[in-house]
């Protein structure tokens, strides 16, 4: 099996990629004025429900059950979604799914196909699968358009071109549109965008759609979305093909009472999604004709496996966590170099694709704990984290440095008496480096504090020796 | 002698300083501090010197094996002690947040009672004035315009809420400055401090604007760790603008200041 999250394998280690994103002043304006509104939105909407802790246990509840008995009841919607006439397909990773997939619309004989509201496809790279055999895939879904017209990658689970602002994205219609001129108003932008969709949503007879939801016990599949161009990807092809993440099945229709006011009051700051689709099979007449769904593992079911962190699955990809996210707030979402970035991709992208590759991602957070306190299924992403530290540091792969440090530290702790004795020796070692009082300028491990702030010296004398003398 | 209120209800109380590790070496004049203010109160501290480190860096940076050896002696150290208290709020969280599940992963029933016993006789220093001691009055004075820094570990796990606000308001001669954008984080993370140096210079110069925009002379706090980071770049960019424990504020009168 070949797992891949997008091009995570490849991408820079976390510091390295995050460096170049705060010194980038555009992106860190645009990245603080978008989470900015965002969290202001969302703050005021859930500090108006009363209930707002009861329904994040009731979104834990449901997911963690879920998940507990996940293989009844995927097969319980495969055997739901197939009596309604769609036509359920298996994908243990990245690869199948794409083949699958690229398999599908050549049999209906289309060279071209309108996406929308699809990170998944993101993660198995499924635009590449179709250009080199030959199709054409369009965005329709508004930031990523923008992120494709743009050959930009997105930064953000919710609103993937959160890192552009109006100006940029008006110079990139322009070029790839073929417009001569073009206004910078948000209605100048959309009504750019809106010609250059509509052409295409009556011509492609293709649909490719991600999901928020499939709901086992009726076989249906949920979209929920702002732009209602969705709602156009998956109404107006003569075939429509979505491709989800196993653990995005919930059990019943009512379970949609919860998740629907957790997710869009968490993810966007709305009371309610303006578009909520909900489809099931095929309806002769009405919508697509034929509906396939490719069912993607891709990793999870090795999350799955770990009792520590298999709460991970519980995500119901609303972005909250980014917006709250000291981390993500600084470096936008690129720096993660997963489709998946903040908080969640810090512990998503590792667990699906080998570790070996994204090991700097479990420690690109001070565990402040922001994105555990605003998570609508309360997944308890620090604790994650340690645990994925700790995965790192057992196969052996922390940094030489970083471990004789730890066990020295480890060492003198062990013994009241060896701490004492290692005072001294830090009072000792300092003396090169000690100006005025002050520590500037540190070798090793310490050269990133010192980068950046001083250091007060050790003073001559610790607590314990003021205490032992009074 | 100021008035003590409730406190003297809990009188001559014994109460253990865990110092932590850091503190111990690098601001031994906190834990001078909260000795000042307790006996003030007129309690009893001791100090135990067999006590080293709660485990927080190793635990945290995933060395969850050392973090473990830590735990027991911990334990230990402490597992008689009437009250103990702690002038560190990430410390304090690390105990109360980690140490049941680091009993748990250990399957040890014995280390699990005895972790379940320790945990509510722990007060981080403003929890145990304002709550087990319930005064915030401790009569001290410090003529200084002060904002609060609340930390992460303050904030969101030992939830202190207005305890340390509670304590500065009652200090005489002290202005309180709020401090804008409070629930943000300073970046230092223990060691995400060097090993993301550039995101943690970040967010530390977005809380530095905070700081300096309130005009305070000094930036409080209930954690050292967090106040050496902000301190570190208030000296680096010679803003004249000092780091202080919430401790040492309260530990000042008008004799002494």
């Amino acid at each position: 099996m070949s797992v891949h999250v997008g091009e995570a394998a490849s991408a820079l280690p976390f510091p390295e990629a995050a460096k170049k994103m705060v010194a980038n002043s555009q992106l860190r304006r645009n990245v603080r004025h978008a989470t900015n509104v965002i969290r202001a939105k969302r703050d005021r909407v859930v500090a108006e429900m009363d209930d707002w802790e009861q329904l994040r246990d009731a979104g834990k509840a449901i997911k963690d059950h879920t998940l507990a008995h996940l293989d009844e009841y995927l097969i319980q919607f495969e055997t739901a979604c197939s009596k309604a006439g769609g036509q359920v397909h298996w994908a243990r990773d990245a690869d199948e799914a794409n083949r699958i997939i690229v398999d599908l619309v050549k049999r209906y004989g289309s060279d071209e196909v309108i996406k929308v509201k699809t990170m998944t496809s993101d993660e198995t790279r499924l635009n590449v699968a179709l250009e080199a055999a030959g199709i054409t895939p369009f965005e329709t879904d508004l930031a990523d358009l923008i992120v494709q017209l743009g050959e930009d990658k997105p930064s953000h689970i919710v609103v993937p071109a959160l890192h552009r602002n109006r100006m940029e994205i008006r110079e990139i219609f322009m070029k790839k549109m073929g417009l001569d001129t073009l206004g910078y108003l948000p209605e100048d932008l959309t009504a750019a965008a809106r010609k250059y969709l509509r052409e295409r949503f009556l011509r492609v007879k293709v649909g490719i759609s991600g999901a928020n939801y499939l709901i086992a016990e009726t076989g249906s599949v949920v979209v929920v979305e702002s732009e209602g161009n969705g709602r156009m990807c998956l109404t107006l092809p003569e075939v429509l093909i979505s491709i989800v993440g196993v653990e995005k099945v919930i059990p019943r229709f009512e379970d949609l009472e919860v998740f629907l006011q957790l997710l869009p009051r968490s993810a966007t700051g709305e009371r309610m999604n303006p578009y909520n689709s909900i489809w099931t099979g095929v309806t002769p007449g009405d919508g697509p004709q034929a509906f396939h769904i490719v069912l993607l593992d891709n990793g999870r079911t090795k999350v799955l496996a770990d009792p520590e962190s298999r709460e991970t699955l519980d995500c119901i990809r609303c972005g909250a966590c980014l917006n709250a996210c000291p981390v993500y707030r600084q470096t936008g979402g690129h720096a993660y170099g997963s489709v998946y970035a903040g908080p969640i991709g810090a512990i998503l992208t590792p667990q699906l694709q080998s570790m070996e590759h994204s090991e700097t991602l479990p420690y690109a957070s001070t565990l402040c704990g922001a994105c555990y306190e605003v998570c609508p299924v309360k997944i308890n992403i620090p604790e994650i984290l340690i645990h994925l530290r700790t995965k790192v540091v057992e196969s052996g792969h922390a940094p030489l440095a970083e471990r004789l440090a730890m066990k020295g530290a480890a060492f003198a702790m062990s013994k009241a008496s060896r701490l004492s004795l290692a005072h001294a020796f830090a009072r000792l070692g300092q003396w090169p480096f000690n100006d005025d009082g002050k520590l500037d300028n540190l070798p090793g491990l310490l050269a990133g504090w010192t980068e950046f702030r001083d250091l007060d010296a050790i003073p001559s004398e610790s607590f314990r020796e003021w205490w032992s003398k009074r | 002698m100021p008035s003590l209120g409730p406190a003297a209800i809990h009188c001559d109380l014994v109460i253990s300083l865990f110092i932590t590790c850091y503190n111990d070496a690098l601001f031994p004049q906190t834990g001078q501090a909260v000795v000042t203010v307790l006996e003030r109160l007129g309690h009893t501290v001791e100090f135990r010197a067999a006590q080293t480190c709660c485990g927080q860096m190793h635990y945290n940076t995933g060395y969850r094996q050392d973090s473990y050896t830590l735990l027991r002696q911990f334990l230990q150290v402490f597992a008689d002690a009437e009250v103990i208290v702690c002038p560190s709020s990430s410390c304090v969280a690390m105990m109360r947040d980690h140490y049941p599940k680091m009993a748990e992963q250990l399957n040890d029933p014995v280390l699990q009672a005895q972790v379940a016993a320790i945990l509510p006789r722990i007060f981080e220093f403003s929890e145990l004035l304002t709550d087990k001691l319930g005064v915030t009055d401790v009569g001290a004075f410090y003529p200084h315009t002060v904002t609060l820094h609340a930390s992460c570990h303050g904030l969101r796990s030992l939830h202190l809420g207005s305890k340390p606000a509670d304590l500065l308001k009652q200090v005489k001669g002290l202005t309180l400055l709020p401090l804008p954008d409070a629930d943000q984080c300073c970046g230092f993370g223990g060691t995400f401090a060097v090993k993301n140096p550039d995101v943690s210079a970040a967010m530390l110069s977005d809380k530095l604007q905070c700081i300096l925009g309130t005009s305070a002379e000094a930036c409080a706090g209930a954690d050292n760790s967090c106040l050496m980071h902000i301190g570190g770049a208030l000296s680096r960019q010679r803003t004249g603008v000092r780091t202080v424990h919430l401790a040492e504020i309260l530990a000042s009168t008008e004799k002494s200041s």
